[in-house]
């Protein structure tokens, strides 16, 4: 307990980004890489993309394992890792839910209970609607929506779906009806077979369906277009893609794909896994799953990754009271 | 005919020697994994998926399908001997499975759930050859209604069924759906039932409950019973494969129907757990009358739910592979595992990665082949099993049941959860209570809520959207006929008995 | 436990039964009420199947506990006092095995607890028992720990020797 007093005052000291000063740290036993959600997932599949990064080039000399622990839309997993006081041995990554779960269900957690290590990327969002479907503009969307209610896809309540969704509705004024499914691809699936009207899936939960010529994107809701250029279709990039704002529904959302550690850990602690992060941003099979996937590859850590989440955690908080979301006690 | 071309290179692949030994460490390590309920499929397969990157693409993807296979059949060696299901697929399995193995006939049991296993399998594999594109097409009309529909279809096959008293068969239903509630409410996603504790957040998961009900409970009612498993003399003798196999090609009427209900729920993505209670159910309707009754050691009751389960695990690869969802925690890391060697899974994987996709169709063939083969030659060592003295054998058990309830998320809790359900699951059983339909609602509830909630949010709460298309009437109207099948066949019962007495 | 105690009747044990599930059933209803059992506009709400399940459940539950009260005592036997104590010398080694768990370790425990069934079950003899107990937890750890890297609960003991 002493010691992790002494680790924390030293890191609140130190603070300021690293490798001077701290020691030298390295994991002594297997690394437990918690993923607050199901197999199969975003997440799951960027964590075990790590893992296998990590093997494979030898970043580090003990092994990880990644464990799922998906119950109550990650809160399991969160209060898990705040319960593990000073353990460096266990690393979580986060999605929205980092959020949204302690608001939705009012369990007894905030992000700052952990330690922020890194930001990996931001994942994206994009308007989807099924190629057949007559509308090929935000605006034409939008209007088919006033008229008829539309019924939204996504993955999960009151998670990050439902939120750009409930942001949808406040910036243009139509009303959705949210269906929530179990995950990205599910949710893909039933805009191809004319389930929902429209999804905000991640580019690459439907990246394959575009490519078929099945699905169609409208907008994206990023500050700017996406960079990737190379064509995904006969006809387009995913850079050819408008953003939202330009095709005037002013939402903006990004999703957090982070890593944290559980509280009071070193910084020599931390600095392992920024380093060891930082390596595994630098390999081409990462490279390669940042193209594929669209991702906004922003990366920051320290305090800067501080300030942005104190930001987003007020945003969640402003659009998730807007919505109604917040759990009722 | 170039697909055709395509499969025979996949072949040609497939049958190199250094692939065929690839195939054989997967299926004994499947078969390791699978007989270790602590170690589901998706553990395997995620932890050797670092391991595959010094491998070839197709090498690595034979060696973990193969892994798949293995946990398969391996799924049905504990239900069977030890009465506790380590896939949530393999629980209609012990229905009959475990009574026989009991009566001494444990062999003859694990012969005819492998010897299914492959048959469904592999009926499912010609299936995903020849028939992919029409198939997938069927799937993607496949929206919540249609889902809830196959969920109403599995549970009215399955009612009915208990011999018991109809009020505890009833209260047995209603205590699963319930535990089936507790935790996050997917649809609203506010917690319920959880009472303000953390522990209960992740709500009941079915294995921990079934390895207590059936595996603790099973070990106290024997134990109360004498100090053995009965029906431990069972012999190392090759012979049994081939007797029982004499004896399956009786049963093709009923492989054939369980093929093909394993296909339909695995190609709509119910997947091969309600696949399993449905042949099962469907099995007992239809079998004749006579023998060795159902839930007694009947062998009919391994061979539907076994066929059912893998004609349906393996038909759920082919809409993974064509629409990007996975069928099960299994399939959703070999999905991670596609897609780090850079291959998509979804329409565009069959045109451009075809070579890739034949060839793992190819070794699906090979590997369940192989399989069954390893399989078969160690029936009589996995039989053997039983004669270990019981104070052994149900320490490990013990100990194997815990390191299965904790590994489900991790929790400590869970092995005390477990432990609970096994003194709930030997009261149950001693006062006749069925388990079955307690299991089967805690393991469909959630997902069958869930479709229906979702289809009357798309459709603003009104429930004819049951009835709204062909597709999704038709199943409806199956289920309801099936639900009230006994009154129908006791109607028509009354009405021959008049009819032959106004002729006579 | 009293000197007259020699056997539980069935009729005890369907009413101790009935009687948990009808407070199961009891405690879903009042969770259920309080998150809203109604049905909304589009579709039911979060309690709405928990609340009518749970009715159903408590009034079978009700019924079931009527009918054997109506049974007499004597009838049948749920269990005698040896059939009980051979339950008991199962049930309690596991008890005390997922109790200690935490504390000691999944590995230890379970060495403890196969070395316990078989000098107090079976007739083993000590040394054995205590080496079956011993390989078990080897094997176990080597196959969940290093092969498939499971980590599993442990204690002072695997701590010490640096895991």
């Amino acid at each position: 307990m002493r010691r992790a007093v002494l680790a924390v005052a030293a890191a609140a000291l130190v603070s300021m980004p690293t490798t001077a000063g701290a020691q030298r740290w390295e994991p002594t036993r297997p690394v437990q890489f918690v993923v607050p959600a199901g197999t199969g997932g975003g997440a799951d599949q960027m964590a075990r993309m790590i893992q296998g990064i990590v093997s494979k080039n030898n970043l580090m000399r003990q092994p990880m394992v990644v464990v799922n622990k998906a119950g109550g839309a990650g809160a399991e997993a969160f209060l898990e890792m705040k319960g593990a006081r000073g353990n460096p041995h266990t690393i979580v990554i986060t999605l929205s839910n980092l959020f949204t779960t302690p608001l939705a269900t009012g369990i007894p957690f905030n992000w700052r209970d952990l330690t922020p290590v890194k930001m990996l990327a931001l994942d994206e969002f994009v308007l989807w609607v099924n190629a057949e479907a007559p509308y090929t503009t935000v605006s034409a969307f939008l209007e088919a929506g006033r008229a008829n209610r539309l019924r939204m896809g996504g993955t999960g309540s009151r998670q990050e779906d439902q939120i750009v969704t409930a942001a949808i509705t406040k910036a243009s004024g139509v009303p959705f009806t949210y269906i929530p499914y179990r995950g990205g691809g599910e949710v893909a699936v039933n805009l191809v077979g004319k389930h929902v009207e429209a999804t905000v899936n991640n580019p690459i939960e439907a990246v394959t369906h575009w490519r078929s010529g099945t699905l169609r994107p409208l907008c994206v809701f990023d500050s700017r277009r996406l960079p990737v250029t190379d064509k995904m279709t006969e006809t387009q990039a995913w850079s050819d893609i408008p953003t939202c704002r330009e095709s005037g529904l002013d939402v903006e959302y990004l999703m957090l794909r982070g890593i944290f550690m559980a509280p009071g850990v070193t910084q020599a602690q931390v600095n392992f896994y920024i380093e060891l992060l930082e390596k595994v941003r630098q390999t081409p099979d990462w490279q390669e799953l940042m193209r594929q996937g669209a991702f906004n590859t922003t990366a920051i850590s320290g305090p800067e990754f501080v300030t942005w989440l104190t930001r987003e955690e007020e945003r969640h908080r402003t659009l998730m009271t807007e919505a109604g979301f917040l759990a009722g006690r | 005919m170039d697909q055709f071309g395509l499969l025979m290179n996949g072949f040609a692949v497939a049958l190199e020697p250094w692939n065929i030994v690839l195939m054989m460490i997967g299926i004994v390590l499947g078969v390791v994994i699978g007989v270790l309920p602590g170690l589901g499929g998706a553990n395997g397969v995620a932890i050797l998926l670092p391991l595959t990157f010094t491998l070839s693409p197709v090498s690595a993807i034979i060696l973990l399908s193969c892994i798949y296979w293995g946990a398969l059949f391996g799924g049905a060696i504990t239900s069977i001997l030890f009465n506790i299901p380590g896939e949530p697929w393999s629980v209609a399995t012990t229905f009959d499975g475990y009574p026989m193995a009991q009566s001494g006939r444990a062999a003859e049991a694990l012969t005819a759930a492998f010897t299914s296993s492959f048959v469904g399998a592999f009926v499912a594999i010609i299936m995903i050859t020849f028939v992919a594109p029409l198939v997938a097409g069927f799937a993607l009309r496949f929206g919540p209604p249609e889902f809830f529909a196959v969920m109403f279809l599995a549970f009215a096959s399955f009612i009915g069924m208990g011999t018991g008293s109809p009020l505890k068969t009833l209260m047995a239903t209603m205590a699963g759906f319930l535990l089936a509630c507790v935790g996050l409410d997917s649809v609203t996603g506010s917690l319920r039932l959880t009472f303000g504790a953390t522990e209960l957040i992740r709500g009941f998961d079915f294995l921990v409950a079934v390895i207590g009900l059936f595996g603790i409970g099973e070990i106290l009612t024997s134990i109360e019973e004498g100090l053995a498993f009965r029906g431990a003399s069972a012999r190392i003798d090759f012979s049994v494969v081939r007797r029982t196999w004499a004896e399956l090609p009786r049963y093709w009427a009923l492989s054939l129907r369980s093929s093909f209900i394993g296909c339909w729920m695995g190609v709509t993505p119910a997947g091969a757990t309600p696949a399993s209670f449905m042949s099962y159910g469907v099995a007992r309707r239809m079998s004749k009358p006579g023998g060795t009754p159902f839930g007694k050691g009947r062998i009919e009751g391994v061979i539907a739910p076994e066929t059912a389960a893998h004609a349906a695990g393996v038909s759920a690869l082919l809409p993974m592979l064509a629409l990007g969802v996975p069928g099960s925690p299994t399939a959703a890391v070999l999905l991670g595992g596609l897609m780090m060697w850079g291959l998509q899974p979804g329409p565009m994987l069959f045109v451009e990665q075809a070579e890739f996709v034949w060839g793992l169709i190819a070794s699906m063939y090979i590997g369940n082949i192989v399989g069954l083969i390893l399989v078969l030659i160690a029936v009589p060592w996995f039989a053997a099993i039983l004669r270990v003295p019981f104070a052994v054998i149900a320490a490990l058990i013990l100990v194997i049941c815990s390191i299965g309830a904790y590994t489900v998320n991790n929790a400590w809790f869970d092995v005390v959860v477990m432990l609970g359900f096994g003194a709930l699951g030997y009261a149950m059983k001693k006062l006749d209570y069925p388990l079955a339909p307690l299991v089967l609602a805690l393991v469909l509830g959630s997902r069958t809520e869930q479709a229906f909630r979702q289809s009357m949010l798309s459709s603003q709460g009104d429930l004819g959207v049951f009835w709204s298309n062909w597709l999704v009437g038709t199943i409806m109207t199956a289920g309801v006929v099936l639900l009230f099948w006994p009154v129908f066949s006791r109607v028509r019962g009354a009405i021959k008995v008049q009819l032959a007495r106004r002729s006579g | 436990m009293s000197r007259r105690f020699s056997e539980i009747s069935t009729r005890a044990a369907e009413l101790g039964l009935a009687a948990l599930f009808a407070a199961v059933a009891g405690l879903a209803i009042a969770d259920s009420l309080r998150i809203g059992a109604g049905w909304s506009d589009d579709g039911p709400r979060s309690g709405y199947f928990p609340f009518w399940i749970g009715l159903i459940l408590l009034l079978a539950a009700l019924w079931q506990f009527a009918s054997a009260l109506g049974m007499r005592a004597r009838d049948r036997t749920f269990a005698t006092r040896e059939e009980l104590g051979r339950v008991a010398s199962v049930f309690i080694p596991a008890a005390v095995h997922v109790a200690v768990m935490p504390v000691i370790g999944l590995y230890v425990a379970s060495a403890l607890l196969v070395a316990w069934f078989m000098t107090r079950i079976g007739d083993f003899r000590i040394t054995i028992a205590a080496l079956s107990g011993i390989a078990t937890a080897v094997v176990a750890f080597i196959v969940f720990e290093i092969w498939f890297l499971v980590s599993l609960p442990k204690g002072p003991l695997e701590t010490w020797l640096g895991y």
